[in-house]
Parts: structure tokens; C-alpha cells; sequence
């Protein structure tokens, strides 16, 4: 399988093929519902985002609590087609990539060619083995959200399945 | 008459949510490996191999399998002999409550669907509760996550529709849900009764042990033949194609109107979590 490291840059994207397993290592922010919901509220009122998108990449998750001194719970992907109204937006102001599970719209498809992004899908219902992947886990934005709150991720060797690009 | 304290039923319901979140069900652990065996593709035999390791994993680590550790609905049927020592749904919650601490379980439910504001619970959950002869009672705590909830269907066809077209509407909804529910999945359906009866029995339908059929054997064709629809589908685990799009069907039935045919579909996930305990 082939190692990718985050941020992706649009030369590596290009390169991907569909259907291709990696292993992504590097900075991953988690957003889902809610999250999207705000952020795209705050870019309709012309405001500035609580953190930077621009060549991230967002992983659709809702973490369970870490217990002790583990870096997070369970952590598998959650339905990527919820969040395609707010996806579009997000892609303008510079996000690059999304990790998450299941089919994507069509109008979303277009606009991740359009701006040279990539969608991956992972695993399922493998929130524990995948949580084994994530090496720390600290809240960046919307801590109020709890588990729907904005994480920066450290992930190693993420295995994933390139989806769109 | 046989008394049951409310404390008991509390540390059940606790007890229940911890082995059903952590613990995956054996039937849908063997279904599971039998998938993967039969599967020839390197791909869809490597997901179908990680989801397997995924349940091992949670189980030696008491993690729970999937990070939506979903709506708590609690199934109590209670022996007409008992009396309950306190108050049952109160007992009932607080083990919810305890579970979804202790576990260190996600809290998913918001308390106004349009507001959305979460609770910090996971409560309320959902409680059936059926009344039935004798000393017992029986309590099943099922947990439902929302990626397979959500391309869940029913439909209201016409008394003397064909089968046909029941088995064109479940293959159809199976095909729109796509990957988004996490397959292989155990469909429930329920045909009859009235609209949310036919609902209920969908639910109910996946507490069957996944594999074994119904006994009427107009309805044992019936699963079989939407079976094997479904995996002719082939999308597979994780929806990167394969054999496995469905590990079963299970339908149940009740009488209906003369004017009516209520069919609803239950999609249930690779990781259909219940336990049950009877007190």
C-alpha cells in the first residue's frame, strides 16, 4: 500500500488512481453535522473560520470519549453524503481533501474535480481498529460540540481507499 | 407474585448496554467469517478481514465496535406475576445512564429534533414494553446507530401486488442506501399489521439469529429470494464491490386490512448490537 503524507499537496492528488489503497500519516481535522453547519454559517456571514481549511484534510467522525490516559475511543467514519450541502463551500475556501464512508452527490463529485481535491472513503463500523491509527487527538474549534467539536488529529499509516478526484 | 427491584433492573439495563456496544453478536461474528470465506476479490476478503478484527479488537480492549454507540431502544417484556419495586423506566434510563459513563460510550441523542441540542446522556432512549404470562422479565437492549437508520423505508402497496415488486421496493432501497450503511448488512422487514406495526416487526425481525429462517415456508422463499437479489446487487463491504451486500433477511409477518400491504425495511449494519437478559 502506498504511504501518503498529510497535507496533501495538489501534485500527489494528481497522482492518486481511483480505487487506490493508502496510508495516510500526518494532520487530520474531524468535522461533521454540526460543525459543518457552523462553519458554513460563518463563511455565508463573510466572517473568518475558527481555523484554517486551506490544503487540510477533514475526516467525518464523531469520536467516543478517550478513557484515561488512551489519545481518543472508537473512531470510525460517519455517512459523507450528510455533509454534502455544506461540502462545495468548503472546498471553495481552499479544503483539499475528506476521509468518510458511502457515495457522494453528484454536484459535490463535480466540485471536487473542479478544485483538484480528493475523497477517500474508510472503514466502516471499525471504530476501534482505526483508532489504533490515530496517535493524539486535541480539540481546535466548537469544544461546546463535544463530540461533534473540531479535532486536529495526528494519524499514522490510515489505510484508506482514494473515492473522487 | 414475584417482586423485582427497580435496582436490579437498573444494573441489568447497564450490564446489557456495556456487552451489546462492546461485544459483537456471535451469529453476526459467524456470519461474518463465512462472508469472508466465500469471498474470491483480495479487496472486499481484506475489509471483511479488518471488520473481523475490529470486533476482537473491541472486545479485548472494551471499546466499543463502532464509535455511533446509537439510540438506546430497550425491548421489556414483563410477566404479568411481577411486581416492580420502584419505577421501570426510571430504572431503566438510570442503566443507560451508568452504561454510557462507565463505557465511555458517545452521547448521540439531542433533546428537540429541530433545535438539536444534545442531552449529555444518550438519553432519552426508546422503551417498548409488552405485557405477557408469567414470573419474568425479559429485557433486550438494542443499539442502533443512525449511518443504516437513516436508509431505512416503507411503503404501503396494494393488497394483491406481487411479491415482485415487495422484492423490486427492498433491492431498491438496498441499492439508493449504497455503502452509506455499512455492509454486509441484516435486513429486517416486516409485512403487515399497520404502518408501525409493519415497522416494529422490521425492527424485531433482526434479534433472529442472522442465518436461520422463517417457518412459514412461503416466507422462508421469500427471504431467500430477496437475499439473493440484494447480493446480486454487489456492492459489498465497505461499497468497494463484492459478494457480500447483505449476510441476511429476515421478515416477519401479521395480519393486516383487506385494503392494505405494509412492508417496512430495517437496515441493519455489519454491526448489529443487542443483548438481552431475563430477570
Amino acid at each position: 500500500m502506498r504511504k501518503i503524507d498529510l497535507p496533501l499537496d495538489k501534485k500527489i492528488i494528481k497522482s492518486l488512481k481511483i480505487g487506490e489503497w493508502v496510508l495516510l500519516s500526518g494532520r487530520l481535522l474531524t468535522a461533521r453535522d454540526a460543525a459543518h453547519k457552523r462553519l458554513v454559517d460563518v463563511l455565508k456571514n463573510g466572517k473568518k473560520l475558527p481555523i484554517s481549511i486551506k490544503g487540510e484534510a477533514i475526516y467525518y467522525t464523531g469520536p467516543t470519549p478517550a478513557r484515561g490516559k488512551e489519545v481518543i475511543g472508537a473512531c470510525g467514519p460517519t455517512t459523507s453524503a450528510r455533509m454534502d450541502p455544506f461540502t462545495p463551500a468548503l472546498l471553495r475556501h481552499g479544503l483539499i481533501a475528506m476521509i468518510g464512508k458511502g457515495e457522494r452527490a453528484k454536484e459535490v463529485a463535480v466540485s471536487i474535480k473542479k478544485y483538484g481535491a480528493v475523497y477517500f472513503v474508510t472503514i466502516g463500523g471499525a471504530g476501534a481498529y482505526l483508532s489504533e491509527r490515530v496517535n493524539s487527538s486535541a480539540v481546535v474549534a466548537y469544544s461546546d460540540l463535544e463530540t461533534e467539536a473540531i479535532r486536529e488529529l495526528i494519524v499514522e499509516d490510515f489505510p484508506a481507499i482514494v473515492a473522487i478526484k | 407474585m414475584r417482586t423485582v427491584k427497580d435496582i436490579l433492573i437498573t444494573k441489568t439495563v447497564k450490564g446489557l448496554c456495556l456487552k451489546a456496544n462492546i461485544e459483537l453478536r456471535k451469529d453476526i461474528l459467524l456470519a461474518l467469517r463465512q462472508a469472508r470465506k466465500r469471498e474470491f476479490a483480495s479487496t472486499p476478503k481484506y475489509v471483511l478481514g479488518i471488520i473481523i478484527e475490529n470486533a476482537y479488537l473491541a472486545k479485548k480492549k472494551r471499546l466499543p465496535i463502532c464509535q455511533d454507540t446509537g439510540m438506546v431502544v430497550v425491548y421489556l417484556r414483563l410477566g404479568q406475576e411481577v411486581r416492580i419495586k420502584g419505577d421501570i423506566k426510571k430504572a431503566v434510563e438510570k442503566g443507560v445512564t451508568q452504561a454510557y459513563k462507565q463505557g465511555f460510550f458517545r452521547k448521540s441523542i439531542v433533546s428537540d429534533p429541530l433545535k438539536r441540542k444534545n442531552t449529555g446522556t444518550n438519553l432519552p432512549s426508546i422503551i417498548h414494553t409488552d405485557i405477557v404470562p408469567g414470573n419474568k422479565l425479559d429485557i433486550r437492549v438494542v443499539i442502533k446507530g443512525f449511518g443504516c437508520e437513516n436508509a431505512s423505508r416503507t411503503k404501503m402497496f396494494r393488497p394483491f401486488d406481487s411479491t415482485d415488486l415487495i422484492e423490486d421496493f427492498i433491492a431498491g432501497t438496498i441499492k439508493e442506501a449504497g455503502s452509506k450503511t455499512c455492509p454486509p448488512v441484516y435486513i429486517g422487514i416486516g409485512i403487515g399489521g399497520t404502518l408501525d406495526k409493519a415497522v416494529g416487526l422490521s425492527k424485531e425481525a433482526v434479534l433472529r439469529p442472522v442465518g436461520r429462517h422463517s417457518r412459514l415456508p412461503h416466507i422462508a422463499r421469500l427471504e431467500r429470494s430477496i437475499l439473493k437479489k440484494v447480493n446480486r446487487l454487489e456492492i459489498g463491504p465497505m461499497g468497494i464491490g463484492g459478494k457480500a451486500t447483505a449476510m441476511g433477511v429476515s421478515i416477519l409477518t401479521y395480519p393486516t386490512h383487506i385494503a392494505g400491504l405494509p412492508v417496512a425495511v430495517n437496515i441493519s449494519c455489519h454491526a448489529t448490537r443487542d443483548a438481552r437478559r431475563v430477570i
